[in-house]
């Protein structure tokens, strides 16, 4: 039994850190609102905003809420983040016109599906579609692809985002995240 | 104005509620409320979206949360209400008090040739917001109910959303600034002071 359970516990991965990281990166930026639709890869993120008196969470019935919303806290003094999976950065498309005409900083972490090692088919489109769109509307962009790497690509997008008034995605990649196989988890 | 069945007239509505404006901060949705907004008399503390659809009540919002002390006005259509309506539900949820969102419905898309919304068939807003939650929702059909909400918004004591039936009327187009830049920038630095320039 006690063999067992030690050989369970040796195998376990070891959390990643990225997500702890990337908090300690968004408080020191001043981030107070955070607008989300949640993703599995932004979970623990999440978890630490809501324990955090200092920050408002809202969670959106779609992505181009948080891109308005974001706009009226820069209005009114405060920085935000908005957190969303790929095939969200699909329904935020017109609404990207409004940090792009007023060069209002926008900050977006990206959690990507229909990337490496996907699934599901039906996430191949957005998914593959992710970086020209929102390049296509003006929005700079950068692909994360190694976890210990995470960390510096948002501080640096938070920086180019307030300090020029851009709109600036992260986007984090399955290799980072994971891909998950539901098949699998069907079998089971 | 006597009669209580009469239409209202959108420009009366709208110099109703931004009476003795004072601190007020106001969001105005694209098209007709923009100009409606404009023609109460152009000034920094109005954001005029000349876009963005669907967005004017959520930009409320993130004002209204970052800004707790001022009052926050949102003035839009009903068309660009119904195009994120589901924005009444995350905005219930966190129902800042500031906050005041006016829909001015004449039930038609009024910039694209006033082809009938889905309010002109019955849809009601104002219901949704109370099923959303926002227990202070109610539609307008009489000046005296505007002044009420002209009140409520400037009391800022509760979340408040109210359907306003105006009159279909297309009216000469009062346009403030268009570009984004300038608005952004003055209204930042009429709320945030002078400091907002160097950020």
């Amino acid at each position: 039994m006690a063999e067992a359970a030690k050989s369970r516990s040796e195998a376990a991965p070891a959390l990643p850190t990225w997500p702890d990281e990337i908090y300690r990166v968004l408080k020191d930026a001043g981030i107070r609102q955070v607008a989300m639709v949640p993703d599995a890869g932004h979970s623990r993120l999440i978890r630490s905003f809501e324990a955090d008196p200092e920050t408002r969470v809202v969670t959106l019935t779609t992505e181009e809420e948080g891109v308005a919303m974001l706009a009226g806290a820069w209005l009114g003094g405060e920085r935000g983040v908005l957190l969303l999976q790929s095939s969200g950065v699909g329904n935020c498309i017109n609404m990207l016109s409004l940090p792009v005409i007023c060069h209002m900083p926008l900050l977006m972490i990206v959690t990507m599906r229909g990337d490496w090692g996907e699934f599901n088919p039906w996430q191949i489109p957005m998914g593959q579609g992710t970086r020209p769109s929102l390049e296509a509307m003006g929005v700079i962009v950068n692909k994360v692809d190694e976890p210990h790497l995470v960390a510096s690509a948002v501080q640096g997008a938070a920086n180019l985002a307030f300090n020029t008034w851009k709109p600036v995605a992260v986007l984090i990649g399955q290799r980072v995240l994971g891909a998950k196989n539901f098949k699998e988890l069907a079998r089971k | 104005m006597s009669n209580p069945n009469a239409l209202l007239h959108r420009r009366d509505v709208v110099n109703e509620l931004l009476r003795d404006r004072a601190d007020l901060l106001v969001i105005a949705g694209l098209g007709a409320p923009n100009w409606d907004v404009s023609a109460a008399g152009d000034h920094p503390n109005n954001f005029p979206l000349w876009g963005a659809m669907g967005g004017a009540s959520m930009i409320g919002l993130g004002l209204a949360l970052a800004q707790p002390r001022r009052k926050v006005l949102v003035i839009t259509g009903d068309g660009e209400m119904l195009m994120n309506v589901g924005s009444l539900a995350s905005i219930a949820v966190e129902a800042p008090k500031n906050l005041t969102i006016a829909v001015l419905d004449n039930e038609r898309f009024g910039e694209t040739g006033m082809q009938k919304t889905p309010t002109a068939s019955g849809v009601d807003l104002a219901a949704i917001a109370t099923a959303c939650g926002i227990r202070t929702s109610r539609i307008v059909r009489t000046m005296a109910e505007v002044s009420e909400l002209r009140d409520l918004a400037h009391e800022g004591r509760g979340m408040a959303f109210a359907q306003i039936k105006i009159n279909p009327e297309a009216l000469v187009f009062v346009m403030p600034p268009a570009d984004g830049v300038i608005l952004t920038t003055r209204f930042r630095q009429s709320v945030l002071g002078d400091e907002a320039l160097f950020n």
